[in-house]
């Protein structure tokens, strides 16, 4: 073994302590900063062991340092530049990419083996379509993901029929055969292989709706630790299985973790189809009768003469960008006396902790920010709920209507307070598109308008009644 | 089939680890801890400067391995970025800003 060899054998291993150390940290608050910069050392490490052992020529040279200008400009610019709220899209392109390289990597590696004549050993060729299945999944899936995120993807009507799941095993029994031939060395069944395992990533996610989005992305997720597990049993690297299997396995644990946050089975979130699917044609029916509405005047007044007002902030409040003007609110009454804090549904915003990251760009102490668990028991004790841009996640159906295909979700007990305002631009149904109840309820007053605004409208009630003010 | 065999064992292993090390999650460090995740699943980059440097003089592979290093480097260097901007956010709340961190 020659050196460089050993040098790089060394900087592995190390970079290897240092993920795991690194996936360690980032599940606390306090280390998370130090512990991302920690696994991207890491990276960096790994990196440079491998071009120290392998010493590139000039033309290999020319190759690298462009795919790496390239993709490394364009990421730091995704980075900077893409709103917070905007992250699960973010997230489902970033991994898209990733899967969407481990398959390239296993045909280059299959390609480069028929170019030199050669039949690569049947384990590589396993991994090779186990690489270019998994790869091609992760990538189309994340696409379909982040498009469906972004509005830019209806969900076809057929797609929520029974016929969708016949046109998937269909899809899986080619890919399955595909990938058998492959490993078997046949060249021609690649190409079916990469088309038919990237159409069935589109027929797996295409039908899942928006709410269940996030779990999606996170199996996802899961899938492209996979696809590089599986990559580097292609190209015989331990560092990238050690990676991906770390990956792969705390991703696998994240989805339990949110599915069990939105009382959600995974079986349900993949195979049921969209959440308020079945409901689709009682839309016309879910018509509310019995509505009361005020202005922002009575809202201010109300929430100055509260003691305990609780905020339900959701991601229409982020659409508004209005989390500094809730700040701002929530300060002035702070200085009059009153306590503020924040109720985060597990979901909160699109993705769990989304909502988190937003209110702390807005500079509100995550001290105040109080689980769902904590915060329930509380309700019946609150003067004022006001509710932002938030809907499923305040809807009591999901506790009283078995019928209702939000039932069984945990959901935030706002009817349980004396008074609820909810902040909302209309009528519209919610991201599920199903009716809520809460609204209709008597404790409850509808201020309609933009967050921002109401918000901004509430600001300056509050200071011609002089609140927080010395 | 030695080294298979190995490659399995690392397979194991790095899985039990990565059960073992995401125990007990806050819900606020959700979205960084799946962004974080994501970025170091595009480790694929080295796979990618592999394939680059087996390629010798075969166009086709440069440029599919070139391709490969791109996309993965968009994943590394764009989610450990986002990630740090997020996490950001959460120091700046803190009450002693430039503390033990």
């Amino acid at each position: 073994m020659s050196s460089a060899e050993l040098f790089q054998g060394g900087l592995d291993l190390l970079a290897v302590a240092l993920l795991a150390l690194g996936i360690k940290g980032l599940s606390k608050i306090r280390s998370a900063r130090a512990a991302n910069q920690l696994a991207a050392t890491a990276m960096a490490m790994a990196v440079v062991g491998l071009l120290v052992s392998t010493q590139p020529t000039a033309v290999t040279w020319f190759w690298i340092a462009g795919g790496t200008a390239v993709g490394g400009a364009l990421g730091m610019l995704t980075a900077r530049l893409v709103p917070m709220t905007a992250m699960p899209e973010t997230v489902a392109l970033f991994n898209g990419c990733g899967g969407l390289s481990s398959l390239l990597v296993a045909l280059g590696v299959l390609l480069a083996a028929e170019g030199d004549g050669l039949t690569p050993s049947l384990l590589v060729l396993v991994s090779i379509g186990f690489s270019i299945v998994v790869g091609a999944v992760t990538c189309t899936g994340s696409v379909v993901a982040m498009g469906k995120l972004q509005g830019w993807l209806p969900t076809p009507g057929w797609m929520l029929s029974r016929w969708r799941h016949g046109c998937n095993i269909a899809l899986a029994t080619v890919v399955l055969l595909a990938a058998v031939l492959t490993a078997g060395g046949s060249g021609d069944a690649l190409w079916p292989l990469v088309i038919s395992a990237s159409l069935l990533g589109i027929g797996l996610t295409l039908p899942i709706g928006g709410a269940d989005m996030p779990v999606v992305i996170s199996l996802l997720n899961s899938y492209s630790g996979v696809a590089a597990a599986a990559a580097g049993f292609v190209v015989g690297q331990r560092l990238l299985i050690v990676a991906g299997a770390m990956v792969g396995a705390a991703g696998l644990i994240l989805t339990q973790v949110m599915c069990t946050g939105m009382n959600r089975s995974l079986p349900a979130v993949l195979f049921g189809g969209a959440l308020g699917s079945a409901s689709t044609g009682s839309k016309g029916s879910g018509e509310y009768t019995n509505i009361t509405s005020c202005s922002a005047e009575e809202c201010a007044l109300t929430l100055e003469a509260a003691e305990r007002v609780v905020v339900v902030p959701g991601y229409g409040l982020a659409v508004a960008q209005a989390q500094h003007t809730l700040r701002e609110v929530a300060r002035l009454l702070e200085k009059h006396g009153v306590t503020v804090t924040y109720a985060i549904h597990p979901v909160a915003g699109r993705m769990p902790g989304h909502m988190n990251v937003l209110l702390a760009e807005a500079d509100v102490p995550y001290e105040q920010l109080k689980e769902m668990d904590v915060i329930n028991p509380e309700f019946p004790a609150t003067d004022v709920v006001l509710v932002l841009g938030a809907n499923d996640v305040v809807n009591p159906q999901a506790k009283t209507d078995p019928d209702s295909p939000l039932y069984g979700m945990p959901v935030l007990d706002v009817q349980e307070a004396r008074t609820v305002f909810v902040v909302k631009r209309g009528m519209n149904a919610g991201y599920s598109g199903i009716k809520n109840d809460l609204f209709e309820h008597p404790n409850t007053s509808m201020v309609f308008g933009d967050a921002k605004q109401v918000l901004g409208n509430i600001l300056g009630e509050l200071k011609i009644l002089g609140v927080g003010q010395l | 089939m030695d080294g298979f065999q190995e490659q399995l064992w690392v397979l194991l292993l790095g899985s039990l680890l990565g059960f073992e090390l995401i125990g007990k999650v806050p819900p606020t460090l959700h979205t960084p801890l799946m962004s974080g995740a994501n970025a170091i699943s595009g480790i694929t980059m080295l796979a990618a400067l592999t394939l680059i440097t087996r390629a010798g003089e075969n166009t086709l592979l440069l440029i599919l391995g070139s391709l490969a290093l791109g996309f993965a480097l968009f994943n590394v260097v764009g989610g450990f970025l986002v990630t740090d901007r997020m996490l950001t956010m959460f120091r700046s709340n803190r009450k002693r800003p430039g503390g033990s961190q």
